[in-house]
Order: C-alpha cells, then structure tokens, then sequence
C-alpha cells in the first residue's frame, strides 16, 4: 500500500513501560534521599568547569567580544564599558546550580508530590537512553509545558534517576519572585528576558551562554519549544529561536552531534486547570509573586491523580540535517561573526521544531477522563440538559477508547478494571467540573452563586467549566485532527458522489485555515491526507478508490464524531471573520476585548452554538491565521489592522459551509 | 645518507664511510649518539650497500626485482610474526630492520581485537595466466621499435604499472585479482625520447599514463576501465639524472624520473640538498611531485614544490612548454606552471625540472614535547605558527597515535633504558598528573648551523611550556618520524591479519583543526559502525603541517574486517562518509595527495564550476584527443 511509504502506522508504535517513582519515596526516608550520594554520568567530552569560569569563557569568547567592538563602535562609547554592560546582562542571566539546593528541593518536593499525585509515571527505558545520549553527546531536553511544575519536575526527576541536573531556560517573568527566583536559579534555572528584539548585545550573550554550557557538556540545557505553558492543552506552535541557537555549534562543526530529547509531560490534573480558564476567559493572570505561590497553598488539600513523564526516543541533530543542510555554507565566514540565517537553515529548524513537538504530542498518556471530556462537552453543545446517562457515556467512551487506540493514541486505560467502574473513577477526580445527579451526568454549569449576578457573569462562570472541561478534550485531540480534517472535507462534498480532488483541495483548505491552531507540520498537506485516509480507510469508516470516496454503512458514526471535533473551532474562527467584517478601524490591542464582547452579545442571543469560542486563544489564533492569509494586514508602527472585507467575507462563507 | 654528525666539513668519503658504519652498527645496536649531535635521517632506508658509485640507482627498469608486486616497499623489508609470535621487521635496510618489536602483538590484538590464529594471507605470485592479453597497436609498435626506446608487454611489467597504493588496489592485488593494466611499458631514457614517444602516441591514437615512482593514493594510476584504445605506460623511472647543478644560483637541473631518495643522496655527494622530503620520497619521483603539487615534511624551511621549482619542461601532445628563462619570479600573467603543477597527468609528462637547491644543513637535532590533551598541542602549533617559529617540521600526534608510537619500540638492551623508561612515564603521568588516555605528543626536527638550532630548539620549547608541554626527548622525536617510513610496511603486516586501513590528508583554517579532528575521528567510528564493522576501527589523526593561516591534518583509520563480506566497499564508504565530514566542516580535498579518480567527483563543489571550466579548456586546448588519458582530476 503506498501510504506506508510515507508514515508508519500509528498503531505500530512500541511505547515503553512506566514506573511510579513516587513508590520508592512513600516507603522510605526522604531525607535520606535528599542526601545520597549523587554521581550522574557525565559528557564523556566534559572540561569540567566552574560556574564562573563558565562566565569568564563567555564573556572573552570572539563571537562576544566581536558584538562588543561593534556596539562600542555604533554608540560610541568604550568597549570597556560595553564588556561591563555585557557582565551585568550575563549576571542577571546566569544560573548557579548548586547541589544543596537541589538537594532542598528533593526534600521538599517529595513531601509535596506525596500529598498533590497518586503516582509520578516515568518510562525508565527513555532514562537509559537519555544517560547514554548524556554521555555520547551534549543534550538538550525539550519538555512539553502545561505547569510551572514542569521544570521543577524535570529537575526532580533526573536527581532521583541519577541523571546529569540540567540548566533551565525560564522566563524573566519568575524573577520577580525575590527568594524562589533565586532558589530557581541556584537549582539551574537561568533567566531570559520575554522580548530583546533587536538587542543585539543581549542576544550575543544569551545564545554564547547557551552554546558554551552545551558545547562543553557542562549539563543538558532545557527548555520549552512551545515557550510559554500552554493555557489550552494544546501543543503551542513551537518558538525558533532557542532552537536555533542549541543547533548551530553542530551545524558549524563545533560539536560531533547533539541529542535533542522530547519529553512529554501529562498532568491528570492540572493544578493550574481554572487559573487558565480565568485566563483564556479575560481575567489577567496574576502577576508571578512569591506571596501569590504561597496562597496556592489550598491546592495542597486536593488529588491530583497521576503524572506521566515520558522521556521519547533522543533524535539526533546530525540526522536530522543529513541531506538537508549543506553545511560547507559556513566556510567562508569566521564562524564568531554573527550571521543571519539563510533560508535553509530557518526552514531547517522550522520543520525539526514541528518534528519534535509531534514527538511530545504522540508520547503524551491519555487517561480516560480525556475521552469523557469528548462525550460530554459534544453532549453540552447539543444542548441535552438532563445529562447523559452513565451507562450511555461509558459505552460512548470504550467507543471512542477504540477509535483513538486505532488512532495510535497513547491512552492509559486500565483494561483489567470494568469500564464503569474506570468512567465514575475518572468522573470523581474531576467532581469539580461534573454533576451526577439519579444516574445522569453532565458539565457543572449551574454554580452555586451569590446574590444575584449578570446574564454575563452567568455565561462567564459556565465557560470557565467548559474551558476547563475543553482542556482536557484538547489533549487528546492531535489524535483525531487529521481524521478530522478529512471528515469536514468530506462533509462538504454534499452530494452521493464524493470526489477524491475536490475533498483534497477542501482539506487542504482547512488545514492552511487551522495551521496556527493545530500542529501541522508546513508542507506536509499530502502527507497528511494520505495518513487520515489511511487511518480512515483502516477503520472501516471509508472506502477510497481511483476517484471516489465512499462512506460505509458503519463509518457515519465516526465521521459525524469527527466532524464535531472541528465544529467548535470552525465557529470559532467564522465568527471571528464575522466580527471583522463588521468592523472599520481596529487596532491589534483593541481585537480581543472587541471580539470578546461581540461574542458574549452572540451567546446571549443564542446565536452560537460553542462558547468555547470565548478563548482568546482561539481568537488570537485566527486572527494570526488571517493575517497570514492575507485578510488582514498588520500596519506596522501603528498597531492598525487592514481588513480585506472581500476575502473576510468569502471566508466565512466557506467556513459556514463546513 | 645524511648522517650529519659533529663537524660541517667532513668529506665525502668520511661521510660515505660513515654511512655503511652507522648501518652496520643499525643491525646490532643503537647509534651511538655523538657528543655534538645525533644520527639524524635514520628513519628511511638504506640504499642498497654496494651502492656507492653516483650511477647505480635504486629503481631498475624491472622493478618487480626489489620491490613487492602487492605490498609497499622493497621484497626483503616486511613486518612478520615470528615463530615465537614476537613481532619483527625484516631486512636490513631500515634503522628497525632485524629487531623485534615487543609491543606491536599486543597492540595489535588490543586495538583491532585482530588475532594470530585468523590469517589472510596475499597470493604469493603473480598469476599472468589472470592478466588479459595486451591490445597493441601494431602500427604505433613499429615504429616505435625503430625508435629504439625500450618496451614491454609482460604481465607482470604490465601490472605493476597498473595501480598505486590505495587500499583497494592492494588488496585486489593480494586475492590476485587484475583488472584493466597498460598494454605496453616504455621506459624513455630522455626527454627526447618522451617527444617522440608523445607524438607517436598523437599519431596513432594511443592512451598513454605517465608511471613515475608508483605512490600514488588517490587512483589515479587505474586504467580507466572504459578506455578502448591501447594503453601505453610511460615509466619515467630511467631519466634519473641530475644533468647540472649551478652552484651561482643554487639550482639543479633535473630528471624528472629521479626518486627523493636519489635526488637528495646525489646532491649530498657535492655537499647539497633539496630539503624535499615528502614521507613517500624512497620511491616518489621528482615528475609525480610536481605532477600532484607534493608537499615535503621540511617545508618549513625549503617550501613546498611550488616553491621549490624554479624552471619544469612537460612534453604535451601540442609541443614542450617552458619558460624562456629562470627569473626567480615573474609577472607574465598567469603562471603556466601552475597548469602543470597538479595537472596529474591529465595534460603531458613533465620531463626536466630546475629547483632550488641548499647547502646540507650543518645539523640536525631532533626533539619531541609531552602534551596533556591534544588541544593544548594545537594551540601550541598555532602559537608557534604565529610566531612563525617552526622547526623544520612539526608534527603533533593524537592520543591513539602516540600510544601506536610506543608500540613500535624495538626491544631494548638493557635493564638501565628500560628503567629510565619507567621512571620518565612514572614522572609524566603520576608526577605531572597527565592522563595516559589523553596526553600526545609533538615530535619535532630542527635544521641549521648548531648555534641556530640551539637557539631555536629553546624557543619552541619555551612557547610548549605556556601550553603545558614537556620535552620529552629526542628519542621520541625520531620515533615519531620512523613511524612515517615503516607505517606503509605496517599496512601489509595488518592485512595478513585481517586488518585494512589508509590514510587520508586534509588542510584547514587553524580555528577548525580540532573540530574537523573531532568530527571526523567521530565520524568514522560511527560510519564503521552502521556499515556492520564488528570491532572498533582505529581512528586517529594528527597535525603534519602549520602555516600561517592553517594547518594540514593526516587521519589513519584501519579497522578489523572478520565477518564483513566485502571489506574493500565498507572501506571506501567509510572513506567517503569521511571526505564529506571533512568538506562539511571545512576542509580541502587534499592538502597534496591530490584528487586523481578516488576525490573527482568533489572537485566541482570544491573549485566552482566556473574553476572546472576553465580547467577544462586548458586540457581542451592541451590534449584535445586525450591522449593523456588516465582521467583524473576532471
């Protein structure tokens, strides 16, 4: 068949087995463990060095001290004071791993961990690889970020494996927190600034820091491709610069290889579950403080289920360029002499971004309360008010178990118990966000309220459920997006004969639209059509031939499953066109609060169906797909959006169609 | 040979007597070291003992006679396990010649997991029943009998003007295997006779390969295999002469035929040298130097051939090209020598050649610095190289290098040296706390008047200190240097066990020596793993030569074949693999092997297509019937 010459299986997949690390803690001293003896493998090319050694090196580096000269030259000012200036910006910078707070940190977060989760999940064959990849090659992690837990985590993780500890890129934003910004960094963290546009001084010394800590092995560098946590629970379109950085002492030569290890990290719960909501909703986050942290000291009473961690299969640099990259490029250039990168490395780094998120995404456990989530948010739309009965949303459910197992998703569902018992166990963690009442389920919609409040108000306490329900659904939906694609595309072609050309090129179209809100590698549109196919074709839901696509007998459940998968999001952004249609003037800042509130006006009317078109994540996200679409055009300077009404319009259309 | 001991002014005689003393002395022990200097130039062989009178030469026309049919060198100089499985070099030519090499066993069976037991022994004849019946061109023959210029259409002349020493051509060679070989052997006596030869070669459409010393290793002796007419070797090895030495100007006016070790042995005799001595210079010719741009390990005073040449004569198919006069430079457009120099026999046969030539260096003393990391050892070249500072060769060899070094220590007499031995590892490592895993060593030869080299020797010792380096003795030194002469004996020894390896050459900018050692020692022991290799390769390299805007890198790589079914294509997927490691990070094609067969396919991306064009149309104009056909190069 030829679509396997273009991807495997998902089904194929061998995944690795879990341990539950928090065991070993719940059955012996955690002090003790604190304190043990701590001797990771190390790069085997190590010149062990000391962390200010390490900043000495950066700041005589040639690629620094050519940046020096230049801005000196540029503002006029003596090289001296621009070293000094490049030492302070490396001060703030700098992280100082230092054992004992690690070891801190081991205590501490053991009490925690112990009282938050049932079990810490980690796939002990991926910690073999990893200590081989340390070993062989500089490292970098890359991990999945749904938490703040996250990094504390990776962290807690390699010291209690034995693992060499990381350095951490993290935001500026945890700075702000006196005593746990430096805690922070003295367990690894170093600091970036959120914008350094067109700083090139700051620039040359963050990315020389990064380099020089990989290059030498001084520790695995981490951190975020996706660059922010992800307020939805879907894979963030991965950031380039970091990225980039971490692969160009290999693409110039200064390095054999280097190991990029994703690493997917799923919360059953996550602690931050209503915060987002609050957030996607319009509600600012609060500003990171230390007393804000410490207040979230309620959050200690509750069950938080299990974590997962899954350390994926290394992938090498060297691989991933071959016969890519032509890296005789940099011969001619002194390789200190920053230079913008060519056209190839960007698209270079660009597909392996995407790569690599794809690999977080497809080792991401599930557990059944994602599948839940589904049920009752389709349920919810539908506008079924009694609920859905217990017995109906558990076969709904070992369903969907199924197609998504087909799917190749990477679902914990413990099969030695009974699927009832599996639904009203998942149902139970998650008691904030459901109401079962005489056998009947469904989303906890009607608060208990105080006094009387607004329809508004109303309608904002609904949706911060249903966004939070959403998140969950949102784990689990790059298993269904390409499927889900293709049955829209299918759905369109309304009449008996369906086309295979037509429903290519209508996929096609859905994909360019949603390509900043889903992973969809760039270029890759054939690729995916023929891997839903495949997977659609697989089922039983379809049957393909030369021109046609015929829909079985049994395939019009999944694809109407399928096609309500894409419906929220196909609202989402059709009313967002809508909405600029209906505008004339309009600037970048004014959109969300704007959109915002033509929207709420549309839920209240009962004009739209999904109200988790309130995201401003969605909004932000179509909005960015338009301008690249060229609907909208950013004013630059001004901070002005241009609408091209015509093609606004046209495109609502044929996303009404849908 | 030179033997430079106390005083300048020894005679020829004394020096000559001394020679044949200091071999004899070979056999048994140890040359004494003088109280003023050192037996330096031990490294290479001795010529043949009876050879004293200026008109023997080493290579006669049937070479076959002293040297190997399948191996590198003379028949009687070969590395052998003896009946008690010590390790010996046989013959009586080289200063290791006779001895037993205690450690080489070990580290051959350590480094390679090779085994004694699991031989591969060569076919020991030539089959010429396997090599096919020359395609003579009858008319060419004729006329070329009434000519007088000897010729040959024997098999074994034949295919011993058929290949280099590549690895594959070797091994081929040993499972007795013959591809495509010259049809005829011509053995011109002048450059007269190449004219001749030349243009009835233009008449009659024949193929003609001009053979010099047989060193090559980059293919491109091969016959090209889809070459239909009859292809005639030129073996310029009997235009040996040195025709007149200007003493004025210091040149000589050469025989493009002769070897390095003739020309240099000739030239001592009336108190002169060349200084060129590239590592192949006991069989290279003076007519393959300038034909691959050669390089000689003493550049650092006498240059490279390009330097050296100050007049070449090359008979093409449309006439002789040469200059009208030996002006030490020239602003005559574009320099023609540069068209033949490199040219690789694609455009004629280069038959007289003028070059510099320089009174016999007062003495020699050679020397060797302990590093404690191979980087420490590179930045101390370079900070020699920017001084410009460096003795008349330096070279730093990588861990795995020096280790291979110390293997190849002869047994040693007394209880008192290898005491001292001890005592000296004892200081370095425990002492001076270097890694035995990671230390390497520079070894290092100086050239001059004494007072000179004394002066010298302490400025390259002091510039070591800052890098951390430790004079490690001039015993080491010339060590490192022996190593270069018998490492070609040793590849015979090797594949007799199953072992196969080469060695390849490189030049780059100094801020990339370390990442192309790195990244291409790394390459290799991972392309030998995926290709199926069993056991690991060897892979190691070290820095031969310094610039001022770079160096020049040598890579040995060998690995044990048992289990592979075709070790000779693993082999040169794994060379290849290599090159292209080499370019990606930054590296020439060659640094002076040049490219013949074995590199062409990189050439474009190398020198641009522009570059070929241009190349091309000179071998257009030159050779617009490719009688100087081997192919190579374009």
């Amino acid at each position: 068949m030829r679509y396997e010459v273009l991807f495997e299986d998902p089904m194929l997949k061998k995944r690795d087995d879990f341990e539950d690390m928090l065991e070993e803690r719940r059955n012996s001293s955690d002090l003790r463990y604190a304190l043990k003896c701590y001797t990771p493998v190390l790069y085997k090319g190590l010149t062990p060095c000391k962390v200010s050694e390490l900043k000495q090196m950066v700041l005589q580096s040639d690629q620094l001290g050519y940046v020096i000269t230049q801005v000196s030259k540029e503002k006029g000012v003596t090289s001296d004071e621009v070293t000094g200036e490049a030492a302070a910006i490396l001060e703030e910078m700098a992280q100082r791993l230092q054992l004992s707070t690690v070891r801190f940190f081991a205590f501490t977060l053991s009490k925690v961990f112990k009282t938050l989760f049932r079990s810490i999940c980690i796939n002990e064959e991926g910690l073999q690889r990893l200590q081989q990849a340390i070993h062989n090659h500089p490292v970098v992690l890359l991990p999945s970020h749904r938490s703040y837990m996250d990094f504390l985590l990776m962290s807690y993780i390699l010291y209690t494996y034995d693992l060499a500890l990381p350095v951490i890129a993290a935001g500026m934003d945890f700075m702000g927190m006196k005593v746990v910004g430096e805690m922070l960094r003295m367990s690894g963290a170093f600091f970036i600034r959120r914008s350094f546009g067109g700083d090139k001084l700051y620039w040359a010394v963050f990315s020389e820091y990064v380099k020089i800590m990989l290059k030498n092995g001084y520790a695995p560098v981490e951190f975020f491709l996706e660059g922010t946590r992800s307020r939805t629970a879907k894979s963030l379109t991965p950031k380039l610069g970091l990225l980039n950085i971490v692969m160009d002492p290999f693409l110039k030569g200064e390095v054999f290889d280097i190991s990029l290890v994703p690493v997917s990290i799923s919360y059953e719960r996550t602690l931050e579950e209503a915060l987002y909501a609050r957030e996607l909703l319009g509600v600012p986050k609060p500003k990171e403080s230390t007393s804000g942290l410490f207040k979230a000291r309620k959050i200690l009473s509750e069950d938080y289920g299990s974590i997962h961690v899954y350390f994926g299969q290394p992938v090498s640099v060297r691989s991933l360029a071959e016969s890519r990259v032509n890296r005789s490029q940099f011969n001619l250039i002194p390789r200190h002499i920053p230079t913008r990168p060519s056209e190839e490395i960007l698209s270079f780094v660009n597909d392996s971004a995407y790569r690599l998120v794809r690999a977080q995404e497809e080792n991401m456990v599930l557990k059944p309360w994602v599948l839940l989530a589904f049920v009752l948010l389709q349920k919810q739309a539908a506008e079924e008010k009694q609920g859905t009965a217990l017995d109906e949303l558990t076969e709904q459910a070992v369903w969907l178990r199924d197609l998504s197992r087909q799917y190749g998703a990477f679902l914990h569902w413990p099969d030695h118990i009974p699927p009832s018992e599996v639904v009203s166990s998942s149902l139970s963690l998650h008691r904030g966000l459901v109401r079962i009442s005489e056998g009947r389920v469904q989303l906890a919609l009607e608060q208990e309220t105080r006094g009387a409040i607004t329809p508004e108000e109303e309608l904002l306490n609904k949706a911060v459920v249903i966004l939070s329900c959403a998140s969950y659904r949102n784990q689990a939906l790059n298993v269904f997006i390409r499927p889900a694609l293709l049955a829209s595309a299918i759905h369109t072609a309304a009449s008996n004969r369906k086309r295979k050309t037509e429903i290519y090129n209508s996929f096609s179209f859905l994909r360019n639209m949603f390509s900043n809100e889903f992973i969809l590698c760039p270029g890759a549109t054939v690729q995916d059509f023929e891997e839903a196919c495949y997977l659609l074709v697989k089922t039983g839901t379809l049957q393909i031939n030369q021109q046609e696509v015929l829909i079985t007998e049994r395939g019009h459940r999944t694809l109407a499953f399928l096609t309500s998968v894409l419906d929220p999001f196909l609202q989402g952004y059709q009313v967002v066109c809508r909405f600029l249609c209906e505008q004339d003037g309009l600037t970048e800042k004014q959109f969300i609060p704007a959109v915002r509130k033509f929207i709420i006006k549309h839920l209240l009317t009962g004009r739209l169906r999904y109200t988790e078109v309130l995201s401003s994540d969605l909004q932000k996200n179509a909005l960015a797909a338009l301008i690249r679409l060229g609907a909208v055009q950013k004013i630059k300077g001004y901070g002005t959006l241009k609408l091209n009404k015509v093609m606004l319009n046209s495109l609502e259309d044929t996303l009404g169609k849908k | 040979m030179a033997s430079n001991s106390s005083g300048s002014d020894s005679s020829d005689r004394q020096r000559i007597a001394q020679q044949r003393l200091s071999v004899i002395a070979g056999h048994l022990q140890r040359p004494v070291e003088g109280n003023s200097g050192i037996l330096a130039a031990e490294c290479k062989a001795q010529g043949d003992k009876l050879d004293v009178s200026s008109e023997r030469r080493t290579v006669p026309r049937r070479r076959q006679e002293i040297m190997k049919w399948n191996g590198w060198g003379y028949s009687d100089s070969k590395f052998l396990y003896n009946k008690k499985g010590q390790a010996e070099f046989t013959g009586k030519r080289y200063r290791l010649s006779g001895m037993i090499i205690p450690g080489l066993r070990e580290w051959m069976e350590s480094t390679f997991s090779a085994n004694l037991q699991h031989k591969t022994p060569a076919a020991p004849i030539l089959n010429s029943s396997a090599v096919q019946p020359p395609t003579l061109n009858e008319a060419f023959l004729k006329e070329l009998k009434s000519t007088g210029i000897p010729f040959s259409h024997d098999a074994e002349d034949r295919v011993f003007r058929s290949h280099g020493h590549c690895l594959h051509e070797i091994f081929a060679l040993r499972e007795g295997k013959i591809g495509r070989v010259p049809d005829l052997v011509v053995w011109p006596n002048c450059h007269n006779d190449v004219v001749k030869i030349v243009e009835l070669a233009c008449k009659h459409n024949v193929c003609l390969i001009p053979y010099g010393g047989g060193t090559s290793v980059s293919s491109a002796l091969e016959c090209p295999p889809e070459e239909t007419r009859s292809i005639v070797s030129l073996d310029t090895s009997q235009m040996n002469r040195i025709l007149w030495i200007d003493e004025k100007n210091l040149t000589a006016h050469v025989e493009a035929g002769i070897v390095g070790q003739d020309l240099e042995r000739l030239l001592n005799e009336s108190g002169y040298c060349t200084g060129h001595e590239p590592d192949s210079m006991e069989f290279s010719s003076l007519g393959g130097w300038v034909a691959t741009r050669a390089s000689g390990m003493k550049k650092n005073i006498y240059g490279n051939i390009e330097d050296l040449v100050v007049h070449i004569k090359m008979v093409t198919p449309r006439g002789v090209i040469e200059k009208s006069c030996q002006g030490p430079r020239m602003s005559t457009g574009p320099d023609v020598h540069h068209f033949i120099m490199g040219s690789e026999g694609t455009l004629g046969v280069v038959t007289e050649v003028t070059m510099k030539i320089r009174p016999m260096p007062e003495y020699q003393k050679y020397g060797s610095v302990v590093f404690p990391n191979f980087e420490m050892g590179v930045a101390c070249l370079r900070e020699v190289a920017r001084q410009r500072c460096a003795p008349a060769s330096i070279r730093l060899m990588d861990n795995e290098q020096f280790k291979f070094g110390h293997a190849l220590k002869p047994q040693v007499s007394s209880i008192f040296t290898s005491f001292l031995d001890g005592l000296k590892k004892f200081y370095i490592t425990k002492f001076k706390g270097f890694d035995p895993n990671r230390l390497c060593v520079a070894t290092l030869l100086f050239e001059g008047d004494r007072e000179k080299v004394l002066q010298h020797e302490k400025q390259v010792y002091d510039i070591a200190a800052k890098f951390g380096g430790l004079a490690a003795g001039e015993d080491n030194g010339q060590r490192g240097y022996m190593l270069t002469f018998v490492i070609a004996y040793l590849r015979d020894l090797g594949m007799d066990y199953y072992v196969i390896g080469e060695s390849f050459e490189t030049s780059m900018p100094w801020d990339r020596v370390l990442d192309i050692c790195r990244n291409v020692k790394a390459r290799i022991v991972r392309e030998c793993k995926d290709k199926g290799v069993q056991f690991p390769p060897l892979s190691t390299c070290r820095v031969t030569q310094t610039y001022d805007a770079g160096a020049c890198v040598y890579f040995y790589f060998a690995f044990n074949y048992r289990g592979l079914s075709d070790p000779v294509h693993v082999y040169e997927q794994v060379e290849h693999a290599a090159r292209e490691e080499i370019l990606a990070n930054g590296g020439s094609l060659s640094h002076h092997h040049g490219v013949g067969k074995l590199r062409k396919e990189w050439m474009r991306e190398s020198i641009s297509s522009v570059g070929m064009g241009m190349l091309k149309s000179v071998k257009d104009y030159v050779d617009p019937n490719n009688i100087f056909g081997n192919r190579n190069l374009l």
